[in-house]
């Protein structure tokens, strides 16, 4: 800066010899402390440049002086939630099925650990709260194709459905209009009588005695004489109110018509046990099971 | 009045610039009635902040047995026998209401004596200077020190004291975070560096804030960065006694000798002999013969050094005192003085004090110390079950205030038939279910209602879930809905 001698006449102080239109700039320096903090917000970031990682380099960065790493940090902090948790889910994972559901503090935290559990890997097709779709049973009611106790849960959700596991639940409602099994009148008799025998309405000139022969001869295998089905072979109860696929005419028809099988993965080996053991919990408190 | 205003007249120089380097201001010490109440404020005040921390409270097993705990981890406050949960927060802004209506009052009836005698600002300068003070001298040793070069002596007195301040601000910002922790525990573990690295960042903020507020900042504080005496001046009214000084008796000025000439000629002459020990003893540099300002904090230390030199000349005290505009119009009117302490303004916002004192009261003896809060399940809302009949899922949270374990029975008032399912409770009592409810802490259930519901039902009917401590028949309730799919 050049110096000036330069003294404001009105106000008696020095200016810094600019001059606009006859108006003069005052001079009047920032404040000592002001500039002293600035300055150290300088060192400080150079200091920082120095510390932590900062410079992209042609193939890399400067690492800084401590190697610090925000990824590394991160997964610091994973293993220490993991060593957190195992405690607890030890805890989980000696306890049986039953004594979780007994103790409100491992039930709470079974709950706890199932539903985001449930939220990650089950809801995209049991939806978010195990309400269920189409094709996708409702976990809050109390209609279980495999069965409903905390032991049935427990196996369904390890080895899933026509999963092809080894040990997996395996049983098929066959395609009996595609196969050529029944006709398309029978499939259309036989479909009423199967409304009929849980109170739905039935066609005007449907022929009961009909129906009810070829259920007998049919499908009275694998969903029982009264039609109230087999857990064993994951045979709905088609005397009830629900319905995985729907109960109009027509949708019955389809299902005798094509069959049906719908697949549900085995979670054995994509989950822990004690997860899957928390997760088992959750799913039987949604509804409670049967 | 109608004169026209020239810009040169506008800023005076009596208004001084609208900027203007710092002045440092050497209150010198000053003793007398005012004094003396502010050391037993001060003493009261730092006391409490020191040691209440240290003051305990039986509480039972398991709770904490500190007075005056503020328990963040736990979500806790604790205040003798109450105890605050995180919802009941709007018992702080009854507080806050009720300090700010105490304030009014005050201001009323005595100007800013917040300011004066209780702003943690002036209680913690005033210490500072009386330590400034011990070391360094008087306000004349000051000067004449501040005047002169800077010698060994001097700069170990300088040392001396900016290392007692210091220490005072250190054990300031540790007393605070022991409202915050077990006391006696949090003192041995910052001692033996086991606290949390959060009790020691407070220290050390705390610290810098009191060592430079009370240090360095001072009365700038008050003057340019505080914004109570913009209010505290808003609230301030005619009848309020402020510490004024009474122009009417002490104007025209003189020395005492001139006064004896003056009066023998018959004409008036002023209590006042001018001499400044006033401005002083005044903390905030000020020059209370101006009349009512800003920087005033009020603190009744000029009344102090008046009184001192008054009763030295042999005149009467309390040319500057506690009092208000109106009297001296009716001093120089010749009419008797007049203080009155209860008119519309004291007596509302006296009232309005009672009022919320009254309601806060009521709602810390009646608020519940048993609660339910119910949540109704959204997806699905409802559920068919197999026989037709529904079900909704909701859950519940229990809350338990008590120091001690409660069993509880829920019960449920809804459609007709409505079958009550707790999850992990049922298969002991299947009829009524009960849980026991841990003490001091809220619990969640999962619940599912079932109830045969016919195709004409309504959409949704009210639900009333109650919970029962069975041993002490405290009752509360939650409502919701019970909706069809």
């Amino acid at each position: 800066m050049s110096e000036h001698n330069d003294i404001d006449g009105v106000s008696g102080r020095s200016t810094t010899g600019h001059e606009w239109d006859g108006i003069k700039e005052l001079n009047t320096p920032l404040p000592r402390w002001w500039v002293l903090t600035f300055y150290a917000t300088i060192i400080w970031a150079i200091g920082y440049w120095v510390v932590y990682p900062a410079w992209p380099l042609v193939s890399g960065y400067t690492t800084g002086l401590f190697q610090y790493s925000t990824r590394a940090s991160v997964a610091t902090d994973l293993a220490d939630l993991e060593k957190l948790r195992g405690e607890k889910m030890a805890v989980l994972g000696n306890a049986s099925l039953a004594d979780i559901e007994k103790d409100p503090a491992l039930l709470a935290l079974a709950r706890a650990r199932g539903k985001t559990v449930f939220a990650d890997n089950c809801a995209p097709c049991h939806g978010s709260g195990g309400a269920g779709a189409k094709g996708y049973p409702n976990l809050n009611d109390d209609d279980w194709l495999w069965g409903g106790s905390l032991d049935q849960i427990m196996q369904t959700i390890q080895f899933g459905a026509r999963s092809g596991h080894a040990k997996t639940h395996e049983g098929q409602m066959l395609a009996f209009g595609r196969d050529g099994v029944l006709k398309q009148d029978e499939i259309v008799t036989v479909a009423n009588y199967v409304r009929s025998l849980s109170g739905l309405s039935t066609a005007p000139k449907f022929d009961a005695a009909a129906g009810k022969k070829v259920f007998a001869e049919n499908c009275a295998s694998c969903h029982g004489d009264n039609g109230k089905g087999n857990p064993e072979l994951g045979a709905p109860n088609l005397t009830d109110q629900i319905w995985l696929y729907g109960y109009d005419e027509e949708t019955l028809v389809e299902t005798i018509t094509n069959g049906r099988a719908g697949v549900m993965p085995a979670w054995v080996g994509r989950l822990d046990p004690v997860t899957v053991k928390a997760l088992a919990v959750y799913v039987h408190s949604l509804g409670g099971g049967k | 009045m109608n004169k026209p205003v020239s810009p040169d007249e506008f800023i005076t120089d009596e208004d001084g610039p609208l900027y203007a380097a710092r002045k440092k201001v050497y209150p010198q010490s000053v003793s007398g009635r005012f004094r003396s109440i502010k050391w037993r404020l001060m003493a009261v005040c730092l006391g409490v902040y020191y040691l209440l921390p240290f003051v305990r409270w039986h509480r039972g097993l398991g709770a904490p047995n500190q007075a005056v705990l503020i328990d963040f981890p736990n979500r806790r406050f604790y205040l003798l026998f109450i105890e605050l949960w995180p919802q009941e927060v709007y018992y702080f802004t009854g507080l806050l209401v009720l300090a700010a209506l105490i304030l009014f009052l005050m201001n009323a009836l005595g100007g800013r004596i917040w300011c004066g005698y209780l702003c943690p600002q002036t209680v913690w300068t005033d210490l500072f200077y009386a330590v400034e003070r011990l070391v360094e001298g008087d306000r004349r040793a000051q000067m004449k020190a501040d005047a002169g070069p800077m010698t060994v002596k001097r700069a170990g007195r300088r040392v001396l004291k900016h290392a007692i301040w210091l220490m005072i601000a250190w054990w300031t910002g540790g007393a605070w975070v022991l409202y915050f922790a077990d006391a006696p525990t949090l003192v041995r573990d910052l001692a033996t560096f086991q606290a949390p690295a959060i009790a020691y960042i407070w220290i050390a903020s705390l610290t810098a804030s009191t060592y430079f507020l009370a240090g360095y900042m001072r009365e700038q504080v008050c003057v340019y960065m505080c914004p109570w005496p913009r209010i505290q001046a808003a609230l301030t009214d005619e009848w309020a006694l402020n510490v004024t000084y009474k122009y009417d008796r002490g104007d025209p000025r003189c020395s005492v000798k001139k006064a004896v000439d003056i009066r023998a000629l018959g004409e008036k002459a002023g209590d006042c002999i001018d001499c400044n020990q006033c401005v002083a003893v005044c903390p905030t540099g000020i020059d209370i013969r101006d009349g009512a300002q800003l920087d005033c904090i009020q603190c009744g230390l000029c009344i102090d050094a008046c009184d001192a030199v008054m009763t030295k000349v042999g005149r009467k005290a309390g040319l500057i005192g506690y009092d208000n505009d109106i009297n001296i119009q009716h001093r120089l009117a010749g009419k008797k003085e007049i203080f009155k302490p209860v008119r519309a303004r004291t007596v509302v916002y006296a009232s309005l004090i009672t009022v919320v004192c009254a309601v806060m009261l009521y709602a810390l003896m009646s608020r519940t110390l048993l609660d339910v809060n119910v949540l109704h399940d959204r997806n699905p809302v409802a559920v068919r079950l197999s026989d037709g009949g529904i079900r909704n899922g909701y859950t519940l949270r229990l809350l338990n205030k008590r120091g001690f374990d409660r069993v509880i029975a829920i019960d449920v008032d809804g459609p007709p038939d409505a079958k009550l399912h707790v999850i992990g409770a049922d298969s002991v009592t299947p009829d009524r279910p009960m849980i026991v409810l841990a003490r001091d802490t809220t619990t969640e259930l999962r619940v599912l209602v079932t109830a045969p519901i016919d195709e004409k039902a309504e959409k949704s009917v009210p639900i009333i879930f109650r919970i029962t401590d069975i041993g002490l028949g405290e009752v509360a309730s939650a409502t919701d809905h019970f909706v069809l799919p």
